[in-house]
């Protein structure tokens, strides 16, 4: 456990020296957030009886999402892990004493987290000060904000567990692109990315809310903006479990099986 | 341009060494913007206008940047990789080549599987122009041509603008991306969507709403001035201060050595 904590820091300080990208990466999101919720805001006009949310968790939504970019797209994906396994690089990584699955599991969470932490806080405070119906708002209870935590914990380990299975993936078919695209674009489509799940109608709903993609931003975001309160949102966080736990055995499956066959590419 | 022939079927022949992976891309490309299109699809089952247009309206709206976009980003995909030619001092050696560098960077990188997005918006032209109940006449599919031809004109400057930048600053900045790629997704709504100030914005500073918003308002009989028909080509003159920044990006150019 301590050798994959200190991955896990060395990986967080490492991202955070990019901070000039950060202040322009912050300034794209609070750009694109806003304009998210201007359309949002022009279907509300509308027909406001067939808004799904209420508005102002819409606009929680758009602003935590946009805060928790880094944490939970799952486009994201670490370029260094793909070149290690097409390059060759890989027979370094299995000459090591560390479990790869758990390392690269480290490493992805770090990065993620520290490219977060650096963006989140302004986009917050800049959030919370906007006027009227573009402000966001915080959560009605300490037991709603508490439960979005734990929330987001899980959602982090299930979107990470996701893309560990297409870096293994990686292995057998040695071009990453093509298949990188499409799993992202889908998984991200179908937690939420695009429009919010109850946006969705009925029956792709019902099916999406099921998906371990539904585990993914979808949860922590409707939990913190009050759309998913009491016991529906310990239903939820318990499906995130349930989600994580068989995205982590299938995971530890396949690199098992592909490390067993794996053809270390020279070079 | 004979020169950019040759550099087009050299990369032509280049990528399609590795079919499979060529495929999957645009595949992926395609994808990336199908799932736009279900976001705006799911709206609509749930709203029927938005600022009073219909769904096949909003979809000609989509198409429209779509494609424009997707024509831009094919053509100035190498302006989109610029920052790495200068990181990494492969411009010093275009520099002493006796061709236009711009020609070069351009030529530098093209991929096909961007033609993905291209596919899409042909697929979708498909639908929404006998759908969205336009009667077409003749000077409508002229206004239609414009705004596809002219938007990618635009596009390609904010390209070239993003590359400029880079000469400044060695490494990409992020925050272009709110026009290019925010262009193309904010786009599939008509601008007027997003209130006044925003509409204001994207005539006058960054001319988006131009080929996009205002002769919309013609094809749908909304506006029957013909000056809104040739609004597109009021975006073209946004060209000149982006190639004039490009040169004076160039002029002040400091190799980054290595």
């Amino acid at each position: 456990m301590k050798k994959y904590l200190a991955i896990f820091r060395i990986r967080f300080i490492n991202s955070l020296q990019y901070r000039a990208a950060a202040l322009a990466g912050m300034a794209t999101q609070f750009a694109w957030g806003f304009m998210e919720i201007l359309a949002f805001l022009a279907f509300y006009k509308a027909d406001p009886a067939a808004f799904p949310m209420e508005f102002s968790q819409t606009v929680s939504y758009i602003w935590m999402q946009q805060a928790f970019l880094a944490l939970f797209m799952v486009w994201f994906f670490e370029a260094e892990i793909f070149n290690a396994i097409t390059s060759g690089g890989i027979a370094y990584e299995l000459a090591r004493p560390v479990d790869l699955y758990w390392r690269w599991f480290s490493q992805s969470v770090a990065n993620r987290l520290a490219k977060t932490v650096l963006r989140c806080l302004p986009i917050f405070i800049v959030a919370m000060l906007v006027p009227g119906p573009f402000r966001m708002s915080l959560p009605a209870t300490h037991g709603q904000f508490l439960l979005f935590l734990v929330s987001a914990a899980f959602s982090l380990g299930v979107v990470v567990s996701f893309s560990m299975l297409i870096y293994i993936s990686t292995f057998y078919t040695l071009s990453s692109t093509g298949v990188r695209i499409i799993s992202a674009v889908l998984a991200d489509f179908l937690a939420g990315a695009i429009i919010p799940l109850p946006f969705f109608p009925q029956p792709f709903r019902a099916i999406a809310e099921m998906l371990p993609f539904a585990a993914m931003q979808n949860m922590p975001l409707r939990i913190y903006s009050g759309n998913i309160t009491g016991i529906n949102a310990f239903r939820g966080i318990g499906l995130q479990v349930f989600w994580l736990i068989a995205l982590i055995l299938i995971g530890r499956y396949m690199i098992n099986d592909a490390l067993r066959k794996v053809v270390v590419q020279g070079g | 341009m004979r020169l950019y022939m040759k550099y087009f079927s050299m990369h032509l022949q280049s990528q399609m060494q590795y079919k499979v992976s060529f495929f999957l891309t645009a595949l992926g490309q395609f994808l990336v913007s199908f799932t736009a299109l279900l976001g705006i699809w799911f709206m609509f089952m749930r709203f029927n206008t938005v600022e009073g247009f219909s769904f096949p309206q909003v979809l000609l709206c989509f198409a429209t940047m779509l494609m424009a976009f997707s024509l831009a980003e094919f053509m100035g995909r190498g302006f989109d990789h610029f920052p790495r030619i200068i990181s990494n001092g492969e411009f010093d050696r275009m520099l002493v080549r006796p061709r236009r560098v711009a020609l070069q960077v351009l030529a530098s990188q093209m991929e096909f599987s961007r033609l993905g997005r291209l596919v899409q918006a042909i697929l979708v032209f498909c639908y929404a122009i006998p759908a969205s109940g336009v009667n077409w006449t003749y000077d409508k599919i002229i206004t239609l041509c414009l705004m596809v031809i002219c938007g990618s004109i635009v596009f390609f400057c904010l390209f070239l603008i993003y590359a400029a930048i880079s000469f400044f600053t060695i490494e990409g900045l992020e925050f272009m991306n709110i026009f290019t790629d925010g262009g193309r997704e904010f786009g599939r709504y008509p601008f007027s969507v997003y209130g006044k100030e925003a509409l204001r914005f994207l005539t006058y500073v960054i001319p988006l709403a131009l080929f996009q918003y205002y002769p919309l308002l013609y094809i749908l009989e909304r506006k029957t001035s013909s000056f809104y028909m040739f609004m597109p080509l009021l975006a073209l003159p946004f060209a000149i201060p982006a190639y004039a920044f490009w040169r004076f990006g160039l002029s002040r150019y400091k190799s980054t050595g290595s």
